[in-house]
């Protein structure tokens, strides 16, 4: 296998010792919960609207900054006390946050992706959303989003990392 | 109640509940938060064409495909019962701007009159729907996450990468809607 510069497939994480309990069909349905209230709040906080997203990169207003800012500050909070009192998981696994490494296609693709949030007014997970809500044609979108991931690991030695 | 719900709920609401996704995650199953890489695992399900990059054992990712099933239903319980009945309430300057490209129709969190089937065979149409799209799977997965995995997540964790990443999507976001965008809403 290659370097890895992807942090977010967990079991090609050499470091990553987890997966002590086997999921079964049963276990999986509490990620679909968690994906359902996500959705769910993605939609009526309206992160998901093209409109929210022109407003945030012309600065005409602090709505996204608000919600970005706010899940950000709640997260650290969150993964710190996770440390410092050393929590597990339900099962009883310790939690195990994988560190990242920089590479340069965090400033290129980060900039690509910065060109497409603007252009579709949609991150990966409101284009989800959108499709849910009854936006039928960002399916085509969501398509293209596959297109696009399918092409850069075809393409991805060629790139600069 | 349900007239509560019905109403955009404020970020201060919305944020903090989004960042508990990140805990929850962690603790019920040792998950971290990350939406893009859905769109890896869907090409290593369905077209991995030998590429050594989609070579992986995706199901053992598989809560994530739950967890992204899940947003789907989630937008659709939205829109079959609580969705907000009023147009999108918009600031005054970008609405006057996007006048002058005509788009006026308000009614839904997506301009209609530039988001739809017909839409998408025209050059304006191909550039929002199918070019942006592309931008999006080509970006996250070469930058290694999105909003939610490094934004969201990788900040979390106070990653710097994360941050490098997340100040490069805000950076292209605007130039892109600064700059380059007014000349394709014209067309």
């Amino acid at each position: 296998m290659e370097t890895d510069t992807d942090f977010e497939v967990r079991s090609l994480d050499t470091f990553y010792t987890g997966q002590a309990k086997k999921e079964t069909l049963f276990s999986y349905l509490k990620y679909l919960i968690m994906g359902i209230l996500f959705g769910i709040i993605l939609v009526k906080s309206e992160v998901i609207s093209w409109y929210r997203i022109q407003e945030m990169f012309r600065l005409q207003s602090f709505h996204m900054y608000g919600v970005i800012g706010s899940a950000v500050l709640t997260g650290m909070i969150s993964v710190w006390l996770i440390k410092k009192f050393n929590i597990k998981t339900i099962d009883g696994e310790k939690i195990e946050l994988p560190p990242k490494k920089f590479n340069k296609g965090q400033i290129y693709g980060g900039l690509i992706f910065g060109f497409g949030w603007a252009i579709t007014g949609a991150c990966p997970g409101p284009l989800f959303a959108q499709i849910g809500a009854g936006f039928s044609v960002i399916i085509v979108t969501l398509l293209s989003a596959i297109a696009g991931t399918w092409f850069y690991g075809l393409v991805r030695e060629k790139l600069p990392h | 109640m349900i007239e509560f719900l019905k109403q955009p709920w404020p970020w201060y609401i919305a944020g903090p509940l989004i960042g508990l996704t990140v805990p929850a995650l962690l603790i019920l199953g040792n998950k971290t938060l990350g939406v893009s890489s859905s769109l890896r695992h869907i090409c290593a399900a369905c077209i991995p064409s030998k590429i050594p990059f989609f070579s992986y054992d995706w199901k053992k990712e598989v809560w994530n495909l739950f967890f992204v099933a899940g947003i789907i239903l989630g937008g659709f319980i939205v829109a079959s019962f609580f969705s907000d009945p009023d147009p999108v309430v918009i600031h005054p300057a970008l609405a006057a701007e996007l006048q002058q490209y005509g788009i006026t129709n308000h009614q839904s969190l997506l301009p209609e009159q530039l988001f739809n089937w017909h839409q998408l065979l025209t050059v304006k149409g191909f550039f929002f729907m199918v070019f942006g799209g592309f931008l999006v799977g080509f970006g996250t997965r070469y930058a290694g996450g999105c909003t939610s995995g490094h934004a969201i997540m990788g900040l979390s964790n106070l990653q710097l990468p994360s941050l490098i990443a997340t100040i490069c999507f805000m950076i292209g976001g605007f130039i892109m809607a600064n700059l380059i965008l007014p000349f394709i809403l014209r067309l």
